[in-house]
């Protein structure tokens, strides 16, 4: 029996984005957006949008596969897939089920996509809980725990009080994605420079360790990858950002309900990480690009810790902002400027960033840019990540 | 000065439609706090759950416990998000870890100063929190230092 793998069998062939805004402020609808960001990645990959034979997305996107199938006239709809789950822990599930649906046969040129538009519909960060509560939100709601920010919080304050990891090291995760935002014409914060004073005397979102400079934006805005067989990819115009491996899941019982997931103070990567890397043959210290959604600061710590890029020990020397700027920093971290401070984008903004510097043209550009990691959507259930590398990389 | 930690106009609890939580905020209506044993296995477990995640067995046992424990974590909430905290300042949220219990965690508002230093590990004790005034009334879980 062969080798049961996606490693090398798809690529990325291209990627497509509309103007990010801020939330509130698209003047286009949410399904307008994805028909422009798939429209997009068509004309980056140099293929017609009727070529297109499957969708793939995450965070219960409300831009369905069939509407989309329909607007963009597909011939044959051959594939479309929801990834369970809130917020971006499917950004990489999403490319991962894509690229699968292509290697299996299933179909040829699938889009990965999200699309947000929140003044259309309701912001994250604020509740929308109804005032007759059920289930698990029975249990948190009524003493005040109702944003993600606060269902995740106490994760962080006991995995800091755990390893003794202090608040610079979560300041440093947050200068270095506005650091790279400065240059992106893209980047909602491009013009909104970030220095340690600010990020310091910034409020409290939450104490002990969430200052306003932790916690993600909020944005409208559309991504769409697209995953095509090797084979197919090497004869477009784009240099191929094959996808080496996906994962996809959590640790055990993360969903447990009212906070008693048995790994509590966790990312929940723990053991999807090795997973990722076997599957990869590739091991933390190749990534030459390094990619975290950041809903907070510290699901970004987390998960730098959890996938074998700083030892949780380590992480207040590691975790300093020279190290995590592109490009002469050990682990250029973010170099678009992430979901802080390009568009929260769900982390697709992420993935498109691992292919610009696979390809070598991006605006913060690594040194090393052969083999990207990309983590989504840290804390939350399930999770995913996914290693992207170049034709060096196989 | 209120009688509840939290300014009314939050969303309130409910058993939903599947009733698998009654046993519990019946419970707190007494002033007993019971969590979820499993009949056969005897692991304790919470929240609530149709099944015994360890042994499967679908006899889950409500059993009345002492409400003590000790804080495992903890948040201090500034920004609010929802109306009724609109203005209300800062509160303390504390995840309780039951020792005497299997380590389940439950989580609860820590009574007192909302800008107190809060120590993990520190042993606290559950308080009954009566909503006499909602519909259908309810009774939260509160902690306080001990």
């Amino acid at each position: 029996m062969s080798e049961r793998s996606l490693r090398g069998k798809t690529a990325i062939t291209g990627i497509g984005e509309t103007t990010y805004y801020r939330h509130g402020a698209s003047p286009h609808s949410e399904f307008k957006l994805a028909l422009q960001a798939v429209v997009a990645a068509c004309a980056d990959a140099g293929i017609s949008p009727h070529e297109i034979d499957g969708f793939a997305s995450y965070g219960d996107d409300r831009s369905d596969a069939g509407h989309l199938a329909a607007a963009l006239g597909i011939r044959e709809l051959k594939f479309s897939n929801m990834f369970w789950g809130g917020g971006g822990g499917g950004v990489c599930g999403a490319i991962g089920n894509a690229a699968a649906a292509v290697a299996t046969g299933m179909a040829d040129c699938v889009v990965a996509f999200r699309s947000l538009a929140q003044g259309q519909y309701r912001r994250y960060g604020r509740s929308g809980a109804a005032p007759l509560l059920s289930g698990d939100d029975s249990f948190v709601i009524p003493y005040g725990v109702m944003s993600p920010a606060q269902r995740f919080a106490m994760k962080v304050t006991r995995f800091m009080h755990d390893h003794g990891i202090k608040q610079d090291a979560l300041r440093a995760i947050s200068l270095a994605c506005y650091h790279h935002a400065q240059n992106n014409p893209n980047a909602v914060m491009r013009g909104r420079p970030l220095d340690e004073e600010k990020y310091d005397t910034s409020r409290w979102i939450i104490e002990p360790f969430f200052h306003l400079y932790d916690c993600c934006q909020e944005n409208d805005g559309a991504a769409a990858v697209i995953a095509m067989s090797a084979e197919r990819a090497r004869d477009l115009k784009n240099k191929p950002a094959y996808i080496l491996a996906c994962a996809q899941g959590s640790d055990e019982r993360s969903a447990a309900p009212a906070h008693n997931m048995p790994n509590y103070a966790s990312s929940h990567f723990g053991q999807l990480a090795p997973r990722l890397y076997q599957m990869a043959k590739l091991a933390p210290d190749d990534m030459g690009i390094v990619q975290c959604y950041e809903n907070f600061t510290g699901g970004v710590l987390m998960s730098l810790v959890e996938h074998g890029l700083v030892k949780a020990d380590e992480a207040n020397e590691v975790l300093v902002k020279d190290n995590l700027i592109a490009p002469d920093g050990c682990m250029p971290l973010n170099t678009s400027g992430g979901n802080l401070a390009e568009c929260y984008m769900h982390g697709l903004e992420l993935v498109h960033e691992s292919v610009r510097q696979i390809r070598g043209v991006a605006i913060n550009q690594t040194h090393k840019n052969d083999a990207a990691l990309i983590m989504g959507g840290p804390m939350v259930t399930p999770v995913s990540s996914l290693i992207l590398g170049s034709e060096a990389a196989l | 000065m209120s009688s509840t930690y939290l300014p009314a106009g939050l969303p309130q609890p409910g058993t939903g439609p599947d009733g698998l939580a009654e046993p519990y905020w019946a419970g707190t209506r007494e002033g007993t706090l019971r969590i979820q044993r499993c009949s056969a296995c005897q692991s304790w477990q919470w929240g609530p759950e149709w099944i015994c995640h360890r042994c499967h067995c679908f006899e889950m046992a409500w059993v009345d416990i002492v409400g003590r424990g000790r804080i495992y974590s903890y948040e201090r909430p500034h920004h609010p998000v929802h109306a009724a905290l609109d203005g209300h300042g800062p509160y303390l949220v504390v995840l309780v870890e039951l020792p005497d219990y299997g380590m389940v965690r439950i989580i609860g508002n820590l009574l007192g100063d909302p800008r107190q230093e809060v120590v993990i590990g520190a042993a606290v004790e559950a308080v009954f929190e009566p909503h006499p005034q909602a519909d259908p009334p309810y009774t939260l879980v509160q902690w306080r230092l001990r």
